[in-house]
């Protein structure tokens, strides 16, 4: 109960009675009149067509662009040049090896920021005295980018799998922990004391409520360190790799290797793409209960 | 009628929140008996403390001063004999309108196959029955609250709370939500403190009538209701119902005093 009481003291100025938006499924606004089932959900099949021909049309016009401005004399290289480099790229394995690594690299490090991310996340939510001790770390090294962390990792961790393997855990730690502490932060206070009304205990609503009512942030975060942990990739491969897809494009640099490295640039693209739309069917099918305008 | 006879006794109560480094009186020295059986709806301006009572007898905030008994006993906590009903219906959003209605069940471990059948029972009472599997967001506001009353009566309390449960819907669904209140009252008659803020409403269910007012919230007036009415549509047709009407309205849009009873933004009854 304890507990409970320091996070409504944190919380008593935003009164859940007209909380603007800030949890998603709060009951704000229900103007649905009468007893029948709300006809909101129009029908699906005719919304979805049509933004994916947009979608289409609209990477054609892309390429058209950049192929209409590397034919105008700009310095890029042409669409045909970057395809039969990514030819002899896939052809001779490089391709395959570097994206293989890279994805390793990223996976690895999302994996266990997400990891620890969303327990830590959890206990700053909760525990009013660990968020105090906690989140002064979090701010300061959230404001440093992690480029500059690659000196002392290396420093400290020698030049092998584990300082890049790590730059890329802390933007992904980063990212998830603040939204699963926001998650955990936003809970409805009237849905924590319809539980404990109940009859539910501190660990019931934890384990009931605010896991459930905070995964939608989680997601959200764990999104966006997906993305933070491709971004750190390029970095984390300046730390004397021998592959990887920024490695790769680091080197074709020295040698003004244009398509190579948008060979690259476009690999790391639909890959990161590939990982985030997975996380957002995982996300539409864990918070499929939340009401959507 | 002394404190040991009344179901709910509020005695003196003085609920204060310091908002930085100013205190806020919601409510000032309150007292109020509430016998068992009795259905008592307490209306008045929005932020005269209405919830904050209904808060403290749930047992969600403690008061400043004075007690809050019930069944003679000081309320320290939520207790399976006070079911609660919130305004905001607070259905859990990812659970369906079965799982919302047995999760007090689960809490209290009441086995897997009482639960079905008790989940059945109260689910089919406020006929909800073709939704049982349905998560809130496909339901109305009338079905989200009728759920969020199934989910009360699941646990069997003596003594339900409600704070402003019907304000957030239309008159019609109002009414009938209101009609199905009192039948299942009249038949359990479990104690009843009903929050409202509209003087219809208030008239309609109640016993008695307590009128609130703000600034300090304190209780302004009571009135009473003979229980015999049959509360039907003749009845909120008649004369007695205006009267008593009329007697309420007074006591709430006309306070004496420093009162704010006309400055809140809460809709005014029909
Ligand atoms: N936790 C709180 N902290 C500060 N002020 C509060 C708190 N809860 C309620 N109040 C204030 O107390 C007054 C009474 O609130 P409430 O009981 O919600 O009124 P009502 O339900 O009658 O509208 C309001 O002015 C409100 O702003
Ligand atoms: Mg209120």
């Amino acid at each position: 109960m304890s507990v409970l009481d320091k996070r409504s003291a944190d919380q008593r100025h935003s009164r859940p009675e007209k909380e603007p938006g800030a949890l998603p499924g709060s009951e704000a606004g229900d103007t649905t009149a009468g007893d029948t089932k709300s006809a909101r959900e129009p029908s699906r099949s005719g919304r979805r067509g049509l933004p994916l021909a947009l979608n289409a049309v609209s990477v054609a016009l892309g390429i058209a662009l950049w192929w209409a401005l590397a034919s105008a004399g700009f310095k890029l290289p042409t669409p045909p040049e970057v395809v039969s480099r990514a030819g002899t790229l896939i052809s001779d394995g490089t391709l395959a090896d570097d994206a293989l690594a890279s994805l390793t690299r990223v996976l690895i490090g999302f994996a266990l920021g997400t990891a620890v991310a969303v327990p830590v996340g959890f206990l700053m939510g909760w525990y009013g005295i660990l968020r105090g001790l906690i989140e002064p770390w979090i701010q300061f090294f959230r404001t440093i980018p992690p480029l500059a962390i690659i000196p002392l990792a290396v420093v400290a961790m020698g030049i092998d799998e584990t300082p890049k393997i790590f730059v890329i855990f802390l933007a992904a730690f980063l990212a998830c922990v603040i939204s699963t502490f926001q998650g955990v932060v936003n809970v409805d206070r009237t849905l924590i004391n319809a539980a404990r009304v109940l009859g539910a205990g501190d660990a019931t609503i934890f384990a009931r409520v605010v896991v459930p009512a905070s995964t939608p942030f989680i997601l959200v975060g764990m999104r966006v360190g997906l993305g933070s942990a491709w971004a750190t990739l390029v970095a984390a491969e300046l730390i004397a790799a021998q592959e990887g897809l920024g490695y790769r494009m680091q080197n074709a640099q020295l040698y003004y290797d244009l398509p190579t490295i948008f060979v690259g640039l476009i690999s790391i693209g639909i890959l990161g793409l590939l990982m985030d739309r997975v996380l957002l069917l995982a996300e539409r099918r864990l918070t499929r209960w939340q009401e959507r305008r | 009628m002394t404190s040991t006879e009344a179901k709910i006794s509020v005695q003196h109560v003085t609920k204060t929140f310091s908002l930085g480094r100013e205190t806020f009186t919601a409510l000032d020295d309150v007292s109020l008996d509430i016998a068992n059986h009795e259905f008592v709806t307490v209306v008045g301006p929005s932020g005269c403390g209405k919830s904050t009572l209904m808060n403290i007898l749930a047992g969600l905030e403690t008061p400043t001063a004075g007690r809050a008994l019930v069944d003679g006993a000081p309320v320290s906590g939520p207790g399976p004999e006070r079911g609660v009903i919130f305004q905001q219906y607070a259905l859990f959003p990812w659970l369906t309108v079965r799982q919302n209605v047995e999760f007090g069940l689960r809490t209290t471990g009441v086995p897997k196959a009482e639960r079905r059948a008790r989940a059945e029972h109260f689910i089919e009472l406020v006929g909800l029955e073709r939704f049982a599997d349905a998560l809130p967001k496909t339901l109305s506001g009338g079905m989200r609250q009728r759920c969020a009353i199934a989910r009360a009566y699941a646990v069997d309390p003596s003594i339900l709370l409600m704070d402003e449960p019907f304000g957030a819907l239309d008159a019609l669904t109002r009414v009938k939500l209101q009609e199905q209140l009192l039948k299942t009252w009249s038949q359990d008659k479990r104690t009843v403190l009903f929050i409202t803020h509209d003087v219809d409403e208030a008239v309609f269910l109640a016993n008695r009538v307590v009128v609130m007012a703000a600034r300090p919230g304190r209780v302004y007036d009571v009135i009473d209701v003979d229980p015999a009415i049959v509360r039907d549509e003749a009845f909120r047709l008649s004369p007695e119902f205006a009267a008593l009407r009329n007697r309420v309205w007074h006591s709430v849009y006309h306070q004496e005093g420093r009162t704010a009873a006309l400055s809140g933004s809460h809709s005014s009854p029909s």
